[in-house]
């Protein structure tokens, strides 16, 4: 049933502009000039009907649901739901519709069955006036657009116009979802901080994320200093930039200048391979190979090793960004223009000296950019350190410690029995907040740098 | 616009500084240079004229073995520089490019300093003990490329906020102050506007007394005022090689009179 109007406005889009081509090459038969070429004058009409049509479907299959549930409702015998809560009418409701889907459950009063047919009842006659109305408007629209095609009618005109606005609504929609995710951050963060100090959270230095379950709990206030979790953070990326930086860099040299074309040819298409591993497959290495490895060793020579190092996490989340970095390398060598490498050999420099010398230098900025957004999907990288890191937050910078890492928390806080209400539950937002800023804070900088020093040598 | 005597130059006709025997150069499958004989003379300026794609600048390339650094160019036959086969084995293309200086079509200053710029050869090369020679490396060298008085008050200054011209010139001392023997110049003017390339050439007619030049130009009007010689090229063949009077006012070869008389190209 809900088919049936995207088939209509389908034919109807067709039939437009199959008719307003007709119309245009009658005019242009007939000895007229165009203005705008005859498939202008198609795609007019084609977007004056799906574009009108398109947004009232979906308004209004978006508002159906509530407007058919208020009106079951409200028509619901006098007395049923008299001194009932909220919550209590909310499953009346859920229980007529899913009488009205088939899915009876015991024996249900003869008034909720009569709701379920009224509720059934009101979805077609909505179902069927929609398809009447959409079925009029785009008969309207394609009158409407077959009026319009004349010589001098500027149809190209009206299709750049309207697809200039659809341009903009696509390129606002990222925007507003953008806004949308920080306000509902902000909020929920601003109720975290009313529970719990600014002050606390920044600069406390226990993280125990409990709450009372039962009013007389005793020993259960919890402690919501954030800053053991975001140095478990620290010291995962560090050991991750550690492995991946220098690796990367030397990768994206070699490749970019001493190796042969054959060479290159096979290690870049694997590198690309190793940038599309899901991320929880790099966490099943990480657990089931990199831990249990380091754990041995440091037995071996007789150091004590946690089983879920920060070594380990962050060691597995470096081969996750090595070529995340040496592509990005790459392309700043790459766009060093030729002539400089040329000018730095013709005055007889050896390739190492021309690329530490020359190459590298004027390739910093977009290789230092593409470090900085490596930070920041390190600090924002979640599956590898969920799979791979602790829950416990610990002051501690050894990496062969067990640390957690703010997105661990985020995930703990939010699975289970959760009631947006507590503060742990609310801790988990303010962490997102600052995980937020931070990356927000890295990447600006990471875009400012690429793009401020990008244009310098053409 | 020949200034030279003829005497002088007949005097230098029997020395080579550099001499081409059978030269080939491959581009993959393509053949880009057949047989090419040349024989250069010591201070003096060669020209190698000819149609885009003739194969002048890969020629040109061959000398300081340039070529080397695309993987799919192959030359053949035997260079020579002063008696010695620069293709052997035992030659170390490093140090024969610091012997064989080049400057190309667009000025290539790197994004340092102009001091840095004419320092960056010395110090690979060692060629300075302490500051002060290498102070005096970078003074000399900017001197010898008519750049000091524009240049001495801003050596700190980036090397690409310098003028199109003054940025080739700038080039051309970097290349001296490694105190190459040839100079190798690839279209060194066709970027420049024509003050800049009048300074320019007034500079390699200066330069010519000290060093060997060869210089690729698509210009006849240049080749005929800063050449002693001239060779003409045409698909990858040396159709003629004179002294430069002759080649314009006398052309043996019916293809480098309807070059020159600008019947094609």
């Amino acid at each position: 049933m809900t088919a049936v109007p995207f088939i209509i406005l389908l034919l109807a889009a067709i039939v437009g502009y199959a008719i307003n081509i007709q119309a245009a090459r009658a005019i242009r038969s007939g000895g007229d000039r165009l203005h705008s070429l005859e498939h202008f004058h198609g795609l007019f009409s084609l977007l004056l009907v799906v574009v009108p049509a398109l947004t009232l479907v979906l308004i209004w299959l978006a508002l159906q649901g509530s407007i058919v549930d208020g009106l079951v409702m409200s028509s619901l015998p006098s007395g049923v739901l008299d001194g009932l809560g909220s919550g209590q009418i909310q499953l009346i409701g859920a229980e007529i519709r899913s009488i009205a889907g088939g899915r009876i459950f015991g024996t249900p009063e003869n008034w909720k069955l009569e709701a379920a047919d009224r509720l059934l009842g009101y979805r077609q006659a909505s179902g069927w006036l929609l398809v009447t109305v959409v079925t009029l408007m785009s008969l309207g629209l394609i009158f409407f657009a077959r009026s319009k095609v004349a010589a001098e009618f500027r149809a190209r005109q009206g299709v750049e116009r309207i697809t200039l606005w659809l341009m903009i609504f696509c390129a606002v929609v990222a925007i507003f979802t953008t806004v949308g995710i920080v306000a509902a951050l902000t909020f929920e963060t601003l109720k975290f901080f009313q529970r719990v100090p600014v002050t606390e959270f920044l600069f406390g230095l226990n993280w125990e994320p409990q709450i009372p379950i039962r009013e007389d709990q005793i020993a259960a206030e919890g402690a919501f200093g954030a800053v053991p979790v975001f140095l478990g953070t620290i010291v995962i990326a560090t050991v991750a930039l550690l492995i991946a930086v220098p690796v990367g860099l030397f990768t994206a040299i070699y490749l970019n200048e001493f190796s042969p074309t054959s060479i290159r040819n096979v290690v870049k298409p694997i590198l690309e391979i190793l940038a599309g591993v899901p991320t929880v497959v790099y966490g099943f290495f990480a657990i089931l190979v990199v831990a249990p490895a380091i754990r041995q060793f440091g037995q071996s020579i007789g150091v004590e090793v946690a089983s879920n190092t920060a070594l380990a996490a962050g060691g597995v989340m470096g081969i996750m960004l090595i070529p995340f970095i040496s592509s990005f390398a790459d392309d700043a060598l790459s766009a060093v223009p030729r002539s400089l490498r040329d000018g730095a050999l013709a005055l007889g420099a050896t390739r190492g000296e021309m690329m530490l010398n020359v190459l590298f230098p004027a390739a910093i900025p977009g290789i230092v950019g593409g470090i900085l957004l490596a930070v920041s999907r390190a600090i924002g990288e979640t599956m590898i350190v969920v799979m791979a890191a602790g829950l416990i937050a610990r002051m501690t910078i050894n990496p062969l410690d067990s640390v957690t890492a703010v997105t661990v928390q985020i995930v703990t806080l939010l699975i289970g029995d959760t009631s947006f209400d507590n503060p742990k539950t609310l801790a988990a937002f303010a962490l997102g907040m600052m995980l937020f800023i931070a990356t927000l804070v890295i990447n600006v900088f990471a875009l400012r740098i690429v793009r401020k020093y990008r244009e310098i040598y053409d | 616009m020949f200034d030279t005597p003829h005497s002088a130059i007949d005097e230098r006709l029997s020395d080579t500084k550099i001499a081409a025997k059978k030269v080939q150069v491959f581009y993959g499958d393509t053949h880009a240079i057949k047989d090419v004989d040349i024989n250069i003379q010591p201070r003096s300026v060669t020209a190698f004229i000819g149609p885009s794609g003739c194969g002048k600048s890969t020629f040109l390339r061959c000398l300081n073995r340039m070529n080397d650094t695309i993987d799919i160019c192959r030359v053949e036959g035997e260079i020579t520089i002063d008696g010695e086969d620069i293709y052997d084995p035992k030659v170390d293309p490093v140090q024969l490019r610091a012997k064989v200086g080049m400057v190309f079509q667009k000025p290539n200053p790197f994004p340092k300093s102009i001091y840095d710029n004419i320092a960056y050869g010395p110090r690979i090369h060692g060629l300075a003990k302490n500051k002060a020679e290498l102070d005096e490396i970078v003074s000399s060298s900017l001197q010898k490329a008519g750049l000091w008085n524009e240049a001495k008050d801003r050596l700190d200054e980036p090397g690409t906020g310098l003028s199109g011209g003054q940025q080739q010139r700038l080039c051309i001392a970097r290349a001296i102050a490694v105190n190459p023997e040839v100079i190798l110049m690839d279209e060194p003017c066709s970027a420049l506007d024509p003050i800049a390339t009048a300074k320019v050439e007034e500079l390699i007619d200066e330069l010519r007394t000290n060093y060997t030049i060869v210089i690729v130009t698509h210009s006849m009007q240049q080749a005929a005022r800063v050449s002693q010689r001239t060779a003409f090229f045409h698909l990858g063949i040396l159709v003629e090689e004179g002294l430069t009077q002759d080649i314009f006012t006398n052309p043996q070869d019916k293809r480098t009179q309807d070059y020159i008389t600008g019947r094609f190209g």
